[in-house]
């Protein structure tokens, strides 16, 4: 039977999600993140998750919805004070969630290293740094390195822009960000596209995540990305 | 008296914000590749003119960043590291997260500017979080900036707003890079950071080497 990585709906691109999984969810503030597909993991119901994100959510829908119920044990993340963090905020303040501060560049890092089949290395990112305090140091070349482990995920959630039956990928401009390097670092990656395209539609130069990386694909054309 | 009170209403007009964005834009040639950070950093590219080709990288994945749309023009899918709506220019560029900090951690980028709590006379830079327990610290991409990038110069007010001095002797905020500050803009001066400390490059018009030191907390060197 032909490839074909499309689900019919979200019920499907969810299934099997487990509780206690780590997730690695896409976008950059509100672009490029997959808003339908957490709707979907909220719906779906797996708990005690680890989510690995740039930002800790806004107001009181998707990742702060989801943090609000309780179901996320721990975020890795780089900058918490985004716009309107209010659930995040009142749940670190009550210690009901756990915080993994991590540069942002250490964070890719360590998400590609996962996808690259690495176990660690060392980056002078953070040195001297209270991040840096405990961690494994060596110096290399005459410079001080700490180590940083890869980053493994259970789950990746993805926006892309344009997707194919073999899960071939586009991004849009800057919603590009964090979701080519998740797609590639996960056991299980779920992707939601604004556009479908046929096999052969993509140029081959302008593929962005080859299907390799990519499980299942919802087509979910929801439009743009809200303007503030 | 003590040194604060015996400091009299300044006679001189420091460096409007503006006016340090300028200064720094000045300093800028052709051909850099620049990360500028949040806040006054952000104003220095609204006086690069564009004939001068200096190419703006954001973090989130942008190489070439132009100025922001008029309303009418945004692209919701064209933001910058601060989240604002920026466009792109002739030869831009989107990589994703780790490409983008590849230029900034590999050492690829020219120049970066971010603004700052504090800064130490040995290039220690302090600006992401203001006590050990703060609740919630976001650091984002300024330590990878401050430790990757070929140069980094900072961007601040001279003074806190209850009148301590941000150029120090030693950060007493967590630091986000050590001995990484190659140059100060302040509003009140220019300032190399050199391996005997803070050299002073040019003072606003009207303060004196005394006044200046006085308003600092670590010892300026001034040129012969």
């Amino acid at each position: 039977m032909a490839i074909n990585k499309f689900v019919r709906d979200m019920a499907e691109a969810m299934a099997g999600i487990k509780d206690g999984s780590t997730v690695l969810l896409g976008g950059f503030g509100a672009v490029g993140q997959p808003n339908q597909l957490l709707d979907g993991l909220i719906e779906q119901g797996a708990k005690d998750l680890t989510v690995a994100v740039n930002n800790a959510g806004s107001g009181r829908v998707g990742l702060a919805r989801l943090m609000e119920l309780r179901r996320v044990r721990k975020l890795i993340c780089t900058f918490p004070r985004s716009r309107d963090p209010v659930v995040f905020e009142t749940l670190y303040k009550a210690g009901e969630i756990e915080l993994e501060i991590t540069p942002q560049g250490t964070l890719a890092q360590r998400i590609q290293a996962a996808g690259y089949g690495m176990g660690a290395f060392y980056t002078a990112t953070a040195v001297g740094t209270p991040i840096a305090r405990g961690k494994e140091h060596r110096e290399f070349d005459g410079r001080e390195m700490v180590l940083e482990y890869a980053l493994k995920a259970d789950v990746a959630l993805i926006e892309a822009w344009q997707a194919d039956r073999w899960g071939n990928l586009t991004y849009k401009d800057a919603g590009r960000n964090f979701n080519p390097i998740m797609a590639q670092a996960a056991e299980l990656t779920i992707v939601q596209t604004q556009h479908v395209v046929e096999l052969g539609d993509l140029n081959p130069e302008h593929i962005i995540t080859p299907g390799i990386f990519v499980d299942r694909v919802l087509h979910v054309p929801y439009g743009d990305p809200p303007i503030f | 008296m003590d040194a604060a009170t015996e400091l009299k209403p300044p006679a001189f007009q420091p460096w409007s914000r503006d006016k340090m964005a300028a200064l720094v834009a000045d300093d800028i040639p052709e051909g850099w590749y620049v990360n500028l950070g949040i806040g006054i950093p952000t104003m220095v590219a609204n006086h690069v003119p564009l004939d001068r080709e200096v190419i703006f990288h954001s973090e989130n994945g942008v190489l070439g960043m132009g100025p922001a749309p008029p309303t009418e023009e945004i692209n919701p899918w064209l933001i910058n590291a601060g989240k604002q709506y920026i466009t792109l220019r002739k030869g831009g560029s989107y990589v994703h997260h780790a490409d983008s900090f590849g230029m900034i951690r590999g050492g690829h980028l020219d120049l970066c500017c971010l603004g700052a709590f504090e800064v130490a006379d040995n290039g220690d830079i302090a600006n992401w979080a203001t006590s050990e327990n703060d609740t919630a610290p976001a650091v984002g991409g300024a330590m990878d900036l401050a430790a990757g990038a070929k140069r980094l110069w900072v961007i601040m007010e001279h003074m806190t707003k209850d009148g301590r001095s941000k150029m120090v002797q030693k950060c007493t905020y967590p630091l986000t890079a050590p001995r990484a500050v190659k140059r100060v803009y302040t509003n009140f001066g220019i300032f190399d950071v050199t391996p005997r400390g803070f050299e002073v490059r040019s003072i606003v018009p009207g303060l004196s080497r005394e006044d200046l030191q006085a308003r600092t907390d670590a010892p300026l060197h001034f040129p012969e």
